[in-house]
């Protein structure tokens, strides 16, 4: 690890200063992404801004039908949120299953969100659900907020803040890991919220999370593993490496959606 | 009266309280005042010549102390790595090898390879300054596949070895083999790739280097399976000390597997450089290092065919292996996929020729050596795959097919080397049938039909050469040492034992069913007994841990040391009790005169020897203390059945083990707890191997599977319960009847996994590892024959 200054500012206002201050400050919000490439000299912050010490991005509270879920609530105090689990009961799950226990304890919801890992669970809850995305500066649809492979519409100075979520009628998602690492090869959430049914895909996307468009039209009409059985997956959208070609990430993604209809019909 | 602590009782591992408490001693847990840190500049090319290598900036970074180069190893006259055992070819010429630098000479040849050390204060500022090591490289084109190595215009390696070959090898009558082959009713013929593995001990490699001013001589601290063997290759082939200036101490060690056996460049660096630094140098490998540069094991592509007569019976097998043996050949590279690999074709059956030719071949990837199991494991998994396929092709019952070609009388001598002593392989068979329930398999099999499920069985009669090994044998074979093993027992004057073997503990329990032992021949509790291993100064000499060899060899000369030891005692027991010697019984730990009721205990026996007030000691030599050298008369051949049941999930590809059945026949067992804990560990392996573990290296050399979110290395939730049953049949070449456990379970494992999974699919065509994914397509390819039944 290089050596880096390290700041725990009070604010969400002081925190944007100093993260506009220095071009090289990296956000810490869990770390469990950071620290690591840290550790191995891939990344070289001259300071980590650490968000811990906000007091108001850590609540979990229900706001005008939105669950409303601060981005320094670690994954564990999701799985564990009666709020969570009385809105959205299978968002604990998801909650529940990423990673270990060490990861869950101090990864985040807004670290994973804003690192949008393309591989990761949350995104694609997050776009399935039709989350708003609150920052320092603005609200972003799911849609606006993720931008391909560990990319989102944050701007350099921009800290995620808050992440809004209707609250469905009903929600399910399934993964299929990858046998090394654990993180999806295929990941899909399923939602219908009052905006409709969304399906969305992690793990798979040859450029990050996304939507199915035919499975949503699909289970708009009738909302059960029948009515996706016969759809196919454009294998083009599909990422390719050593662990899943795409035409096994196309045929994952179908059983993975059955299965989460299916938790989600439940 | 049973002692609770001797021989065949489940004592509990007495080394596991401080491993558990974190009280382990570790290589990197010491730390020697005045320590500094090495960094080694590894290359991120796998084949390129070094044109220029600047180190003026990186030698003004903070704290650097030496950087250290190629050149500077030439210039102190410290020879290169080597290889001990020397292969030649079937026309008789000698392997031929290139240089083995521990540091780079003008070219690399893997990634990871070392170019640089930079020996710092502090290990960050190495790091820093191993960062502004400027090296500019010509970079060649690689040579990555094993199956293409040897072709035309493949980049060459090593001048020393055109077509990047090393050797062409051969055992066994090819005469005899192709007679049977054309006269064979049928001919089972298949292709198969031995996955690539990286052995991912849990402990990762780490070296101290430490000279003394005052005295000349050397320590190393290493994480090594075998401390004088590293102590004799850096003394009399590599040159850095005589062995009396060089003390090699192998403290605590987290797991080997075979990957610490090897003597590698960083410890020669470590302790070449402490002497140019005049301070203790320390390297800790971190994990990416273990990936790229711990020596891999496996990586064969081979096709092998079976001659099967109208009987049924197989009369001849001829194979054909590329051995991968990486860019430089590691210290027993030569070994494992010749001698330790084609002698163990004929499995557990009676086949009366066998011709296997092996090419061992240099690819721009990490050196390939030894792991758990080596060369063996390779060996099982084409007799048994072939033995399976053979009897899906003339439709006969896998376990039927078998038993009617098993040896079924001992001694049996191969066609390949090897003569078996003793075994029961039908009892073996017999017994896992019945734990396995293989009666009940097609109810089973229809059950999950019914579900859309594909279900299979399969099977793999392991045999393996153990005990390594008969030094004059292996020293006709090409081995550079023997390999005998060293004890000394040292019995202080109140009765307490020290044994000092040169068998090294990383995992195996040593410290327990070795005292297992001495508690037993001796008679005493085991706590009053240490074990003490890996420490060059404290135990006279040995040849390691590896090979399941430390229960049939090592404790071997420990039985032959305590029977020296108790033949001393008994003489000095006599004078005491001022009778003839002929007269002492030596029972449960105390010394009679018969028909008397005079006895002493052996603590009190003890210390009259060391007191010496009772005896003359002109006739007996005071004190208590005698040393074997043990060297074994033969291999050990432990063998038995294992058989994997799985279901196959044909939507995803995803492969449960319902069932593993593992039926052993280790010979004597010391401590069956024990025991039970390797085979778990080594089926755990062997199930790696077929599922989960395969090392990538892409076209360009990198190794792409480097880290273990890549390199998928079993865990408990892709395991069953195992179902662990043993047959016994005693060793009769060692005093105590032990064949050895170690390497059983990776032997026997993946053909079973394998076969079980074909079995399942309805075809052959699947390679290790058996991810998935793979199996998903295969069953795309698959006429889902079950479910059509």
């Amino acid at each position: 690890m290089y050596s880096f200054d390290y700041q725990r500012p009070p604010t969400i206002e002081e925190a944007a200063t100093a993260l506009a201050s220095s071009p090289d400050a990296k956000v810490l919000a869990g770390g469990q992404t950071l620290l690591p490439t840290m550790k191995q000299r891939l990344a070289r912050p001259s300071v980590l801004i650490d968000l811990g010490g906000i007091a108001g991005l850590q609540s979990i509270s229900r706001k005008d039908g939105m669950l409303v879920i601060g981005a320094m609530v670690t994954h564990h105090a999701v799985a564990n949120s009666q709020e969570v689990k009385s809105a959205i009961p299978h968002l604990a799950d998801v909650a529940e299953n990423i990673g270990d226990p060490q990861v869950r304890n101090r990864g985040t919801i807004g670290g994973s969100l804003a690192n949008n890992d393309p591989a990761a669970d949350y995104p694609a809850a997050a776009l399935a659900l039709g989350a708003t995305f609150k920052t320092s500066q603005r609200t972003l649809s799911a849609e606006d907020f993720f931008q391909g492979l560990f990319t989102t519409a944050l701007k350099e100075n921009e800290i995620l803040t808050e992440i809004h979520f209707p609250i469905p009628k009903r929600f399910g998602y399934a993964r299929f890991s990858n046998p090394a690492s654990r993180f999806a090869l295929a990941g899909v959430a399923v939602a219908e919220t009052a905006a409709g049914v969304r399906v969305a895909v992690t793990g798979a996307g040859a450029d990050g999370v996304f939507r199915v468009p035919a499975m949503e039209a699909a289970l708009s009409k009738s909302f059960a593993v029948s009515a996706i059985a016969g759809i196919a997956i454009d294998v083009k959208l599909l990422g390719s490496d050593i662990h899943a070609g795409a035409d096994y990430r196309a045929q994952l993604i179908k059983v993975m959606a059955r299965d989460a209809v299916t938790m989600a019909a439940s | 009266m049973t002692n609770p602590s001797g021989i065949g009782q489940s004592v509990r591992r007495r080394e596991d309280f401080r491993f558990i408490t974190g009280n382990g001693q570790y290589t990197d847990d010491i730390n020697r005042p005045g320590q500094t840190y090495a960094v080694f500049v590894r290359s991120p090319h796998a084949h390129a010549t070094i044109k220029s290598l600047d180190l003026a900036e990186a030698a003004k970074a903070p704290g650097v102390r030496r950087i250290l180069t190629g050149k500077d190893l030439a210039a102190d006259k410290i020879g290169g790595l080597i290889c001990g055992w020397m292969i030649h070819s079937k026309d008789g010429s000698p392997m031929k090898a290139g240089g083995h630098p521990a540091l780079a000479v003008d070219k690399v040849r893997y990634v990871g390879d070392h170019v640089a050390v930079v020996i710092a204060d502090t290990l960050n500022q190495a790091r820093d300054a191993a960062e502004l090591v400027n090296v500019d490289y010509d970079v060649h084109k690689a040579s990555v596949d094993v199956g293409l190595t040897q072709k035309a215009g493949q980049p060459q390696l090593h001048a020393e070895a055109p077509n990047n070959t090393v050797y062409q090898w051969h055992l066994g009558d090819k005469d005899a083999t192709d007679q049977a082959f054309a006269k064979a009713a049928h001919v089972t013929k298949i292709d198969l790739v031995n996955n690539r593995l990286i052995p991912n001990a849990m402990e990762p490699r780490a070296a101290i280097g430490e000279f003394d001013r005052g005295s000349g001589g050397y320590t190393t601290y290493t994480t090594s399976q075998n401390p004088h063997v590293a102590r004799l290759v850096m003394s009399a082939f590599i040159g850095i000390a005589p062995e009396n200036k060089l003390r090699v101490i192998a403290p605590d060690v987290g797991g080997g597997f075979g990957s610490k056996i090897f003597i590698y460049a960083e410890e020669v660096v470590c302790t070449w450089a402490s002497k140019k630094v005049g301070r203790p140098v320390k390297w800790t490998s971190d994990r990416t290092e273990a990936f790229l540069s711990d020596a891999h094991g496996r990586d064969h592509v081979t096709t092998a065919e079976a001659a099967i007569d109208a009987a049924g019976k197989v009369q001849a097998v001829r194979v054909k292996t590329i051995a991968n043996l990486g860019a430089y050949l590691s210290t027993f590279s030569s070994s494992v996929p010749t001698y330790l690999y084609a002698p163990l074709l004929s499995g557990q059956y009676d086949i009366p020729a066998i011709y296997c030719e092996v090419d061992g071949v240099y690819t721009n990837t990490a050196p390939v050596d030894a792991y758990r199991g080596a060369g063996r494991p390779e060996a099982t998994f084409v007799i048994e795959r072939l033995m399976e396929v053979s009897a899906r092709q003339l439709k006969k019952d896998p376990a039927e097919f078998r038993v009617h070609n098993f040896i079924k009388t001992f001694p049996h001598q191969t066609p390949v080397i090897m003569a078996y002593d003793v075994g029961d392989y039908p009892a073996s068979m017999a017994k896992a049938l019945e734990m396995a329930d293989y009666k009940g398999f097609p109810a089973r099999r229809q059950a999950s039909i019914k579900r859309g499920k594909l279900r299979g069985i399969g099977f793999s009669a392991y045999i393996e050469a153990c005990g390594i090994a008969p030094s004059k044998a292996v020293g006709s074979l090409g081995a550079g040492v023997g390999l005998w093993e060293s004890a000394e027992v040292r019995v202080n004057p109140i009765g307490t034992v020290e044994v000092l073997t040169g068998s090294h503990s990383h995992g195996q329990g040593h410290e327990t069913t070795f005292a297992q032992l001495v508690s037993s021949k001796l008679g005493i509790p085991i706590e009053q007994v240490s074990i003490v291993h890996g420490d060059t100064d404290k135990v006279q000499m040995g040849m390691g841990t590896y090979g399941s060899r430390s229960g049939a060899v090592g404790m071997s000369a420990i039985f032959v040391a305590l029977e020296k030891v108790i033949k001393k005692a008994t003489t000095v027991a006599a004078a005491c009790m001022e009778v003839p010697v002929d007269q002492v019984d030596f029972v449960d730990g105390i010394f009679e005169a018969r028909g008397t009721n005079n006895k002493m205990a052996f603590g009190e026996v003890a210390l009259q020897a060391y007191v010496a007030h009772k005896f003359d000691s002109s006739v007996i030599e005071p004190g208590l203390k005698e040393g074997a050298f043990y060297d074994p008369k033969n291999f050990t051949f432990p063998s038995g059945v294992h058989i994997a049941e799985v279901e196959i999930d044909p939507e995803t590809g995803v492969t449960k083990i319902e069932r593993w059945t593992a039926v052993d026949d280790f010979g004597t067992i010391i401590n069956p707890m024990i025991v039970e804990g390797q085979v778990h560990g080594g089926i755990a392996q062997g199930i790696g191997q077929a599922m989960l573990e395969g090392a990538v290296y892409n076209d360009a050399g990198q190794l792409v599977t480097a880290s273990f979110m890549d390199y998928c290395m079993p865990r408990a939730d892709d395991l069953p319960s195992f179902d662990v049953g043993m047959t016994t049949t005693p060793c009769p070449s060692n005093p105590l009847g032990i064949k050895g456990c170690g390497e059983a379970g990776a032997i026997a494992s993946p053909p079973a996994l394998i076969n079980a999974i074909t079995d399942a699919l309805g075809h052959e065509n699947i390679a290790m590892p058996a991810t998935s994914q793979a199996v998903w397509r295969a069953t795309q390819q698959s006429a889902l024959r079950h479910a059509a039944e």
